[in-house]
């Protein structure tokens, strides 16, 4: 049987059909979100009691900011939100940029070493952050740095140890030359007959053409450097330099009060989830463009 | 392009070096580096100098040995039974603490086996780096093609041409933005054993015959619950990537099969499968590494318990070298962890490799 032949309300009850499994599905990756936050408005005790029921999911009952307000009262909040933004806007910046002139030096540009030192990039894309993790600590704790204080000696406790390790790497880099790859390389050519510098090339001609790119790296880098956690954990002690993930640490001393727990939750992830809803066509793009010619 | 206009070694080099000499300095000298802690005996802070100690941080991981124990029997040469009839055997520690076999000593129980009347005793050395070293390679295996399977479902799911359907893309996609470790506080509720959201869905449909478990707290089910959250967490990512390999596959193919009158089955696997060749073996090999490095959800739901049920490898190695400051045992760990990335997706591009 052909679709053609189907009577008209079969091929209706098989659209009802697909978007009821679509529908279903969609609840599935939809409820642990809505859970957190339904119950950051809601006192602990109801929170609790309403688990064992569909109100768990619906917003009814106390409801009120009380939990958000308790959550600034319980922990440094702001401080830990104004570390994960500086933190994660800082890397994403500079990251771009160093990132972006490495890769145009690659592509458009002929130097002794350069296919080496490219492959050599490439290559560090197997190695998983987690392996690398305790030996970085080793490093950055005899790092010397020369700042406002003068001279010193470990990265420890500080910004720079957040932001300076993630600043450049192999996916980035990797994801600018295969864009620029397919830039035409005439552009350059002309450019360079007119005398223009290399700097002003990458400045006026070739950042100006490279809008999505940029944007993909931005929003890859964005999600890493604001989901960090295990790095964070191990080099910052010191609450006033806490980003977000690691603050939740916070709400688990003694008595948990899970209202706070999820009037926190939301607090750090709602806004990613709108950034998100706004741009979803740009992030979805830039994981898809992660998978061509891997 | 290897036109003279396009030669210029000094402004290569200016423009290529701060990238390159983040990446050296901040992946490739740790990632050396572990090799030659892994060697030592060296810690994060320490009065004494850092000695060369060879291989004895990987046999104290790494050593393993079975040993067969004989059943006890009484003065008349009969075996020794207890209340319940089984066989009594000499402790193990008997055994590892004597002076009779110094090859043991140190070593402790991870499993054993019976074997006729004989016990076969599995002693290992660091039986928590065993059992981290087990987990690891079970979420791996198991993660890694229920994921790219599912991922592909969605994907499929997610290709049909319907009017809002990338409002269920969306929404596939969206716990890929929010943090694993969110994400892990967020399941503590659904899997809690006293009204968790699970137990209490699963009550509600077998209308109250089930009874409630406390997925995390017991051994036999906490790696599970954090396979199943893993993969709900990250397979709009890996959905994503099929989705983009599916969109490849040129409309004109499926038009042939649909006039050849493929069956749906037959057009997957003649058309849609073939085209998805080279993002499947990026796919795996992308999941395998993300598995291997499971450590936000053990710190934040269970701290490697029950019973190092969920023990990992990167916890330990954080657990060891940041929590007991022994560097030189995180970077042995780390070492192994890497060895085992690098082969499993060696195997992978092996194992699907294009069949000349």
């Amino acid at each position: 049987m052909t679709m053609a032949a189907l009577a008209p309300e079969n091929r209706g009850l098989r659209l009802a059909v697909r978007y009821l499994v679509l529908i279903l599905v969609a609840l599935i990756f939809i409820f642990p979100l809505l859970f957190m936050l339904m119950n950051s408005l809601k006192p602990t005790e109801q929170l609790l009691a309403d688990t064992s029921s569909l109100r768990a999911f619906l917003p009814v009952g106390d409801l009120s900011l009380n939990n958000y307000v308790d959550a600034f009262r319980r922990a440094p909040v702001g401080t830990f939100v104004f570390n994960s933004v500086f933190v994660t806007g800082v890397t994403v910046i500079i990251s771009l940029f160093i990132c972006s002139l490495a890769a145009f030096s690659f592509v458009f540009l002929n130097w002794v070493g350069r296919g080496i030192l490219l492959s050599i990039i490439i290559a560090t894309l197997i190695i998983p952050f987690e392996t690398i993790a305790i030996p970085l600590l080793l490093i950055v704790s005899k790092l010397p740095w020369l700042g406002l204080n003068g001279f010193e000696i470990g990265w420890l406790n500080t910004y720079r140890v957040q932001i300076i390790p993630w600043i450049a790497d192999g996916l980035t880099i990797f994801l600018f030359v295969q864009y620029f790859k397919d830039l035409p390389g005439e552009l350059v050519e002309a450019a360079r007959v007119e005398g223009a510098s290399w700097w002003q090339i990458y400045r006026r001609v070739i950042m100006p053409l490279s809008g999505p790119v940029l944007a993909t790296a931005a929003i890859l880098k964005f999600l890493v450097m604001y989901n960090q956690y295990l790095w964070p954990l191990i080099v910052v002690q010191q609450e006033s330099y806490r980003p977000v993930m690691v603050g939740l640490g916070y709400f688990f001393q003694l008595n948990v009060a899970w209202g706070e727990v999820m009037a926190y939750l939301s607090l750090i992830t709602l806004p990613v989830l709108a950034f998100y809803l706004v741009l979803q066509r740009a992030f979805i793009a830039s994981i898809a463009s992660t998978g061509v010619k891997g | 392009m290897a036109s003279k206009l396009t030669t210029s070694n000094s402004a290569g080099w200016g423009f290529a070096i701060p990238g390159f000499g983040l990446i050296a300095l901040f992946i490739i000298l740790p990632f050396f580096f572990a090799f030659g802690l892994s060697l030592t005996n060296q810690r994060l802070i320490s009065p004494n100098p850092t000695q060369y100690v060879g291989l004895r941080n990987y046999r104290e991981l790494l050593d393993v040995a079975v040993i067969t124990l004989k059943p006890l029997r009484d003065d008349a040469g009969a075996l020794i039974r207890d209340e319940d009839g089984n066989l009594e055997y000499p402790r193990v520690r008997d055994i590892t603490r004597s002076d009779e076999y110094p090859q043991y000593s140190g070593m402790r129980e991870w499993f054993r086996w019976q074997s006729g009347d004989n016990a076969k005793v599995v002693i290992a050395s660091d039986v928590v780096f065993m059992k981290a070293l087990t987990n690891t390679l079970t979420f791996v295996i198991v993660v890694a093609p229920v994921q790219a399977g599912l991922a592909l479902l969605l994907a499929l799911l997610i290709n049909q041409r319907l009017r809002a359907i990338n409002v269920f893309r969306t929404i596939y996609f969206m716990p890929v933005v929010v943090s694993i470790v969110v994400v892990s506080l967020l399941w503590r509720f659904i899997y809690a054993g006293n009204d968790g959201l699970l137990n209490n869905l699963l009550s509600t449909f077998t209308f109250g015959a089930w009874q409630p478990v406390d997925w995390l707290g017991n051994p036999g089910t906490a790696l599970g619950a954090i396979m199943a959250m893993s993969i709900w967490q990250a397979v709009g990512f890996h959905m994503v990537i099929w989705l983009s390999g599916l969109q490849t596959i040129s409309p004109t193919l499926y038009e042939a099969a649909r006039i050849e009158g493929a069956s749906g089955w037959q057009t997957f696997r003649y058309v849609t499968w073939p085209g998805l060749r080279n993002t499947a073996v990026l796919i795996l090999i992308v999941i395998t590494m993300q598995a291997f490095a499971l450590f936000a959800q053990i710190n934040v739901m269970t701290s490697g318990g029950p019973l190092d049920s969920t023990q990992t490898l990167v916890f330990q190695a954080v657990e060891r070298g940041y929590g007991k400051q022994d560097i030189s045992g995180g970077a042995t760990i780390s070492v192994i962890l890497f060895v085992l990335v690098l082969s499993i997706s060696l195997i992978q591009r092996w194992l699907t490799r294009e069949r000349a």
